[in-house]
């Protein structure tokens, strides 16, 4: 293994935040290696989304640092927090497609208007992206013309478009139907086997249990667990994340992916 | 009455002019007014603190002050107090643009507040100034939530713009009245008049609902679930 294997693309550190007087993130590190899944698992409530949109300053962290390949992301030159923010692409929970654009121009506009790209060559990285998703079909519908599962899957071709080192996802199937959940944990599944170095949280335990490196475990704004699902879920380890887990798995039965 | 007909036949190609004026008054003013309104309310919504305040500080100045009294105060005192001499038409423009523009500004505050949050989270996730995604992204959206309202507007100042008259701009009112005065025929000018504003409503509210339906957004239709 080379050095710059061993060196994190995405490192937070001490990151905390205080929202409406309540203490939603204590000192929360992290560091994706390249190519590496991490998972944020627990209970609603316990700063999983609040610590991934910090990660990219949609809400500014209070205190604490984020550095890309090693260089510290400072919110106010805004020139370099742009150009952070495409190389950091971000799955929401409610997909957030823009409602007045069809499913390429979805994909394409940030493309031309950020990255300047001419439009014809942006209609056509925007398709490609859409194939690569399986809603190459689907190109020329609006967001309220498709399912949960393919306005998700949109949303993931509109962040590989910007060609991210990173992919932040925030519950990415947690708003979707039980029978539209496995067609995106298959998208993510591609990614994750392509080497997209990514962390999201989740309560898919079952794709938690099969594809995460790392499974950090957040409750009341602190990771108070963290390591591989070997070492975390193995049956008769006394951890919060196997209880956790056991507890999802009687209330949810899982897609098989 | 028959008196009262060929007067109508007469001056009528006089009062369709001074309805050409009227509409192109009514036009520029909606223009004027969709610029500052559009201005005010992003400047409400997204800009800092104290200038939002001084947008509300307008709309609070000309929503509170009756048309007529902003007319005769630009035009006999401000405009030429800063020294611009304008022509009592470009003042009407001018006038109603600025008020209609204090009103447009909460229509299109209210639709940007509308839209979901997640629309600007999204676009600032893909690398977005604020500007860009205001501009590409929530003024797409807020104006065509826009449009009901905006014709709206359009109905009140085309009425509003009667009030030009006092200026002695030729437009409907005046001329209506010019013609009145001379041949004393004011019920049936006066009808005329009253038609001549009902036939410009009906056609600028029927273009906004066809521009409406032609920008909806496919699968949005409120008919059809």
């Amino acid at each position: 293994m080379t050095l710059s294997e061993n060196r994190p693309v995405l490192r937070a550190e001490n990151i905390s935040k205080v929202l409406g007087g309540k203490q939603i993130l204590r000192s929360v590190s992290f560091e994706l290696q390249k190519g590496e899944m991490k998972v944020l698992i627990g209970p609603s409530g316990g700063g999983k989304s609040t610590l991934l949109q910090c990660i990219n300053f949609l809400i500014p962290p209070d205190e604490g640092q984020i550095f890309l390949d090693d260089e510290e992301i400072h919110i106010h030159r805004k020139r370099d927090l742009y150009a952070y923010r495409q190389k950091v692409g971000m799955i929401f929970q409610d997909f957030n497609l823009f409602d007045h654009l069809n499913a390429v121009e979805n994909v394409s506009i940030a493309l031309r208007k950020v990255k300047k790209i001419a439009k014809k060559e942006a209609l056509e990285r925007a398709m490609s992206e859409l194939e690569r998703v399986g809603v190459g079909d689907k190109a020329n519908l609006y967001p309220a013309q498709l399912s949960g599962g393919q306005k998700q899957r949109v949303s993931i071709a509109r962040a590989l478009a910007m060609d991210p080192e990173v992919m932040l996802l925030d519950e990415p199937t947690s708003a979707l139907d039980p029978e539209l959940i496995g067609e995106v944990l298959a998208v993510i599944r591609n990614l994750a086997q392509d080497g997209m170095t990514m962390i999201m949280a989740t309560h898919q335990m079952g794709f938690v249990r099969s594809l995460a490196d790392q499974i950090l475990f957040m409750q009341e704004g602190e990771i108070i667990e963290q390591g591989p699902p070997s070492e975390l879920l193995t049956p008769g380890s006394n951890t919060r994340a196997l209880q956790f887990c056991s507890k999802m798995d009687e209330l949810y039965e899982e897609p098989e992916v | 009455m028959t008196e009262g007909l060929l007067v109508i036949k007469e001056s009528l190609p006089y009062l369709l002019e001074g309805a050409g004026v009227t509409a192109s008054a009514v036009v520029g003013a909606m223009l004027l007014g969709l610029i500052i309104g559009v201005f005010l309310a992003v400047l409400q919504v997204y800009g800092p603190r104290s200038l939002g305040r001084l947008a509300g500080l307008y709309v609070w100045f000309f929503r509170g002050v009756p048309v007529l009294v902003l007319l005769f105060l630009f035009y006999f005192g401000l405009f030429s107090l800063m020294g611009v001499n304008l022509s009592a038409f470009m003042s009407v423009i001018l006038v109603l643009g600025m008020t209609s523009g204090a009103y447009q500004s909460q229509i299109y505050r209210g639709a940007i507040e509308s839209l979901p949050y997640g629309q600007l989270k999204a676009a600032r996730a893909l690398g977005m100034s604020d500007w860009k995604a205001i501009k590409y992204i929530i003024l797409p959206q807020a104006l065509r939530l826009s449009i009901p309202g905006f014709s709206n507007e359009y109905s009140i100042i085309l009425k509003d713009s009667a009030l030009a008259f006092v200026l002695g701009t030729s437009e409907i009112m005046a001329r209506t009245h010019f013609v009145a005065s001379r041949t004393y025929q004011h019920l049936p000018l006066y009808v005329t008049a009253g038609i001549l504003y009902f036939i410009l409503t009906w056609l600028g509210v029927k273009a906004l609902r066809r521009l409406e339906d032609k920008a909806r957004i496919p699968g949005y239709s409120h008919h059809h679930g």
